[in-house]
């Protein structure tokens, strides 16, 4: 373990690993701070910024956010300050007002006393996107195919498989459904074939040779034995049959 | 059209650091970047087809349309704006029948925007290919396009 | 040229015998062809100077010499010809073969050529003596008329490289990040951090490999100082690279310049070859032991990635997106390495300082903000150009003094610095000192050097609208303030602009602001309120004109103008009646007003600017 370092929240001292994250350390010992952006298992990327706390360094306070915030002997966090409860409003107002329908954002929005945008009704869209950018980097640093990427710039940037045709190195795990906060990923199974709409790309299933159950994508289950050099026929059987 | 990819990749050690350049070079060299050499450049550098994608659409340098023969870029710099760089794009835009980041029918022309050339002082300005136009007003803008029209 | 320098001893003895090579009596011709001479034709005017010296025979009687910028762009092209000092202006190719005869031949002036501030005053001959250059402190900038930036060997002649042998045998590293210090550099690029402090964290900082990187991607739009510096005078910013790299330990550096300057990209990448032919870059540079190499990596189109983060996210080869600076570059940059960034204008200030002493430099400018800031000054000045003065003059010197005040009689209304992240101050802060502190307190910021004049005829919600329209284009997408915030502000402020505003606007655009000053990911984000907020402060009935009344009052918005033909002022010339680009203008006949028929103009401003007479209104 680093060494240790004392640090203050919301008025509380605590002990850390000196480099870990404020986020971290906060829901280690239960304190809540929303995320839309973060997930344990991929790199913190601070885009979201729902995760901003206010941080003290002696005399300097500023609004950081959290999940990249490493902390430091002294430090003292403000993960509700009227500043911050102002400031993630307004950054669910902005979300709302960019996905008016998804139930996600209008429940997280309506946490923080906003029912609908502060902006005029004209500038309201129906996205489900938030270009979080868990699905491309889940799929780029856990699956390590990078089937997807974020592609253009500023308010057209979104994920998109390469040339907007079916991404070729997808390989039908569905991590980017499973990750995605929103719901903005669509897949489905339908006839033994699962469909990720978003990427254009449809797998077939691979039916175990015992209890005849659609447990996986061929071509994830491929994937998978030739990267840990399984015998070929070790997918055969779904993990409940072995 | 390989032999060329691999060339530009060369020149540039194969270093992924100078990707922008690499990309620069094969636009340079078609006038846009053609499918087939960003499928190429993705195969050759052991590059994910997705991130030479991003690469592409993040910057605006480049195009994955082909572009017209001549290139005309209005400079919509501040300096150019507050001496009405504005209505000379509109007027562009009325003359060549389309509209920023568009190419013409017949490919001769593309018009592009550019946020400042340097060359505040002769504001606004109009670049076609490496020749510049200074203090351009809308009366000038038919017969500066009158010198690339065939 | 000869082969590689060993010593300092051999540049020294070079640079005696460039010299005096230099200084040979005979009429010397400096004549711009920088960037922004181009479009002024000063390409076709090098040209006929090149040819006409070589048909005449006159190559023993004159040196001519092709420079980057002098400064005074507004007059292109223009040359200077010494002995004596002498400026000509707006040169015409006609014009050589009368310059090559009378000043050169017969050391007679072209009167005609001299500059004037306008027909009624008479014409000065000398260039220090005109008010544009007389008010500068062109240290840095200053030398660009004595060098082809092509030619390495003129640099040497002017001394050049001196500062860089003086660092490698008389100077240990700390010496020299303690001689930064005490000069009391900040960093030119719009941050204004001490450049020796930072220098001295990233020498201090974990890790054996470190970068030194220009930042080359000055994308303000209306700044173009750094590429008049880099295109007319390479070597000072790679000499000033390299004392750098050798005071933080590095050995590798990049110089990033945007893909919008392709005359600054070629002059760069041709003096890093010249000094590397000459040892002066590279491996046991002058016999020294200390190598350092250096490449130039070009910028694809994204203002986003003069960020420095998001510059070297770019270099790495990715797109330009920026990250947390929770730990700064200089301790984790390019590649998670210690990385020390600078500006171009940065750079090129270290030579002086190396050569003069961190005394003398601390002692130009104001306490707190020493040395010279070079500007770009344009807009609706009568003199723009490159001007350089020292920190602490006022904002009323540079426009007026320097910049020649108001062109076309018109009345000053606002100067905008800083680009997008800066604001537009008013009349009332004219008398503002230039400098770092100062311009922050104001809500404006130095950024890299942009200086834009505006007149009454300029619309500041429009101004506002720009900027982030801009941004908007801009950000690179990644945080939810900036990629969403900006678009709502650019919706809002387009709206107010169109006679859609509501009571309620400003308030939300305060709100915004304050969200994206908090939230966003980088200064990209964080400061686009600026150009909002200082508008509203300071221009607050302008926005209460369009909001409240749907009216602009500088006659710029088109839903809320009229143009109309004034009758007793129309000749009935018809001059403006062809260029009409949708015939809504209709001539009567001879000596009766032109018709405009409202419902086909489409308020393009063709006709007022045409009329000579002034018979066009804007209601």
């Amino acid at each position: 373990m680093n060494e240790p370092v004392n640090l203050t929240i919301n008025g509380v001292k605590y002990t850390a690993e000196k480099g870990s994250m404020v986020l971290k350390v906060a829901r280690d010992h239960g304190i809540r701070i929303p995320t839309l952006c973060d997930h344990e298992a991929i790199e913190p990327y601070g885009a979201c910024r729902l995760c901003i706390v206010e941080a003290t360094r002696g005399t300097r306070t500023r609004i950081v956010t959290s999940c990249l915030y490493p902390v430091e002997e002294g430090l003292v966090v403000q993960t509700d300050s009227p500043r911050i409860i102002k400031n993630r409003k307004m950054l669910l107002d902005l979300l709302l007002t960019r996905c008016s329908e998804n139930k996600v954002i209008k429940d997280l929005a309506a946490e923080y006393g906003l029912e609908r945008p502060s902006f005029r009704e004209e500038y309201w869209e129906k996205h489900n996107c938030i270009v979080c950018g868990l699905c491309v980097r889940t799929c780029e640093q856990v699956v390590g195919v990078s089937a997807i990427s974020l592609v253009n710039r500023g308010v057209s940037k979104e994920p998109k498989p390469p040339f907007l045709e079916r991404a070729k190195a997808c390989i039908g795990c569905g991590s980017c459904y499973y990750v995605c906060p929103t719901g903005a990923v669509k897949m489905e199974e339908k006839n033994g074939v699962r469909h990720i709409y978003n990427w254009k790309v449809e797998f077939k299933l691979k039916k175990c040779g015992k209890c005849g159950m659609q447990w996986a994508p061929e071509a994830q289950l491929e994937f998978i034995r030739k990267k840990w050099n399984l015998e070929a026929g070790f997918f055969d059987t779904c993990p409940d049959c072995r | 059209m390989k032999d060329k990819v691999a060339g530009i990749i060369k020149k540039y050690g194969g270093d992924r650091s100078q990707m922008v350049s690499i990309l620069q070079d094969i636009q340079a060299e078609y006038n846009y970047l053609p499918r087939t050499a960003l499928d190429r450049l993705s195969k050759k550098m052991d590059i994910p087809q997705s991130q030479v994608y991003s690469m592409a659409t993040f910057f605006r340098a480049f195009s994955l349309e082909e572009r017209g023969k001549h290139i005309v870029s209005v400079c919509l710099g501040t300096a150019c704006h507050v001496r009405g760089a504005g209505l000379i794009l509109e007027s562009l835009e009325r003359q060549l029948h389309v509209k920023r980041g568009q190419t013409t029918p017949d490919r001769g022309f593309t018009l592009e925007s550019v946020n400042c050339m340097g060359c505040c002082a002769t504001g606004p300005v109009v670049k076609i290919g490496e020749e510049f136009f200074g203090q351009m007003t809308n009366d000038k803008v038919e017969p500066m396009l009158n010198k690339f029209k065939e | 040229m000869p082969g590689k320098l060993k010593t300092a001893k051999a540049l020294a003895a070079l640079h005696k015998k460039l010299a005096q090579e230099m200084d040979t009596g005979k009429c010397r011709i400096s004549l711009c062809n920088g960037t922004a001479c181009r479009p002024y034709g000063s390409n076709p005017v090098a040209e006929a100077f090149s040819s006409e010296i070589a048909k005449r025979n006159l190559a023993d009687q004159v040196d001519f010499k092709i420079t980057g910028c002098h400064g005074f762009c507004e007059r292109g092209p223009i040359a200077i010809i010494e002995p004596g000092n002498l400026f000509y202006q707006r040169i015409k190719t006609t014009d050589v073969p009368e310059i090559l005869e009378k000043t050169v031949l017969r050391k007679e002036t072209v009167e005609r050529l001299l500059f004037r501030k306008d027909a009624a005053t008479p014409a000065v001959a000398r260039q220090n003596d005109i008010p544009f250059y007389r008010n500068q402190q062109r240290m840095v900038l200053g030398n660009n008329a004595r060098i082809d930036p092509t030619n390495i060997e003129d640099y040497i002649a002017i001394g050049g490289y001196a500062a860089l042998a003086k660092t490698l045998f008389e100077l240990q590293p700390d010496q020299v990040i303690g001689m930064v210090k005490e000069s009391g550099l900040r960093g030119r690029g719009g941050g204004g951090f001490p450049t020796g402090t930072k220098w001295d964290t990233c020498r201090k900082a974990h890790g054996d490999i470190k970068y030194v990187i220009v930042n080359a991607d000055e994308g303000d739009p209306g700044a173009y100082a750094n590429e008049g510096l880099l295109t007319g005078n390479p070597h000072s910013v790679l000499e000033g690279l390299i004392i750098g790299a050798f005071a933080i330990g590095s050995h590798q550096g990049y110089i990033y310049v945007r893909n919008e300057y392709p005359l600054a990209l070629k002059n760069i990448t041709l003096a890093i070859e010249q000094a590397g032919k000459l040892g002066l870059v590279g491996k046991d540079i002058l016999g020294s032991g200390f190598d350092f190499s250096v490449r130039v990596n070009k910028g694809g189109g994204a203002f986003v990635c003069g960020e420095s983060t998001a510059l070297m996210a770019s270099l790495e080869g990715k797109p330009g997106e920026p990250r947390a600076k929770y730990v700064h570059t200089v301790e984790r940059g390019l590649w998670d390495r210690p990385s020390c960034l600078n500006n171009v204008e940065t750079w090129a200030n270290i030579p002086l300082i190396i050569n003069n002493g961190a005394a003398w430099f601390s002692r130009i400018g104001a306490p707190g903000n020493s040395g010279t800031k070079i500007f770009s000054l344009t807009g609706k000045v009568n003199n723009t150009g490159l001007v350089e003065v020292p920190m602490g003059i006022k904002l009323r010197e540079i426009i007026f003094d320097i910049g020649g005040g108001i062109r076309g009689g018109k009345k000053f209304k606002a100067v905008q610095t800083g680009g997008p992240s800066g604001g537009c101050l008013p009349e009332s802060l004219l008398d503002s000192p230039v400098d770092f502190d100062s311009l922050t307190r104001a809500g404006s910021m130095m950024g890299s050097g942009g200086m834009i004049v505006m007149d009454e005829g300029n619309c500041m919600v429009d101004v506002a609208r720009y900027f982030l329209t801009f941004l908007e284009e801009e950000s690179c997408g990644k945080c939810v303030p900036c990629r969403e915030g900006v678009k709502r502000m650019r919706q809002v402020l387009t709206d107010i602009t169109e006679g859609k505003g509501r009571e309620s606007d400003l308030e939300l655009l305060s709100e915004l602001s304050a969200h994206l000053q908090d939230s966003a990911l980088c200064a990209l984000g964080s400061s686009a309120p600026n150009p909002v907020l200082t508008t509203i402060q300071y221009f607050r009935d302008e926005y209460e004109a369009h909001i409240k009344h749907k009216k602009c009052p500088a006659g710029v918005c088109k839903s809320l103008i009229k143009f109309a033909v004034i009758d007793d002022k129309c000749p009935g010339c018809g001059l403006c009646v062809k260029p009409c680009p949708t015939q809504a203008l209709i001539f009567m006949g001879k000596k009766k007003p032109v018709a405009l028929d409202q419902s086909k103009c489409i308020k393009c401003r063709t006709c007022y600017d045409i009329c000579k007479m002034g018979a066009v209104s804007i209601e």
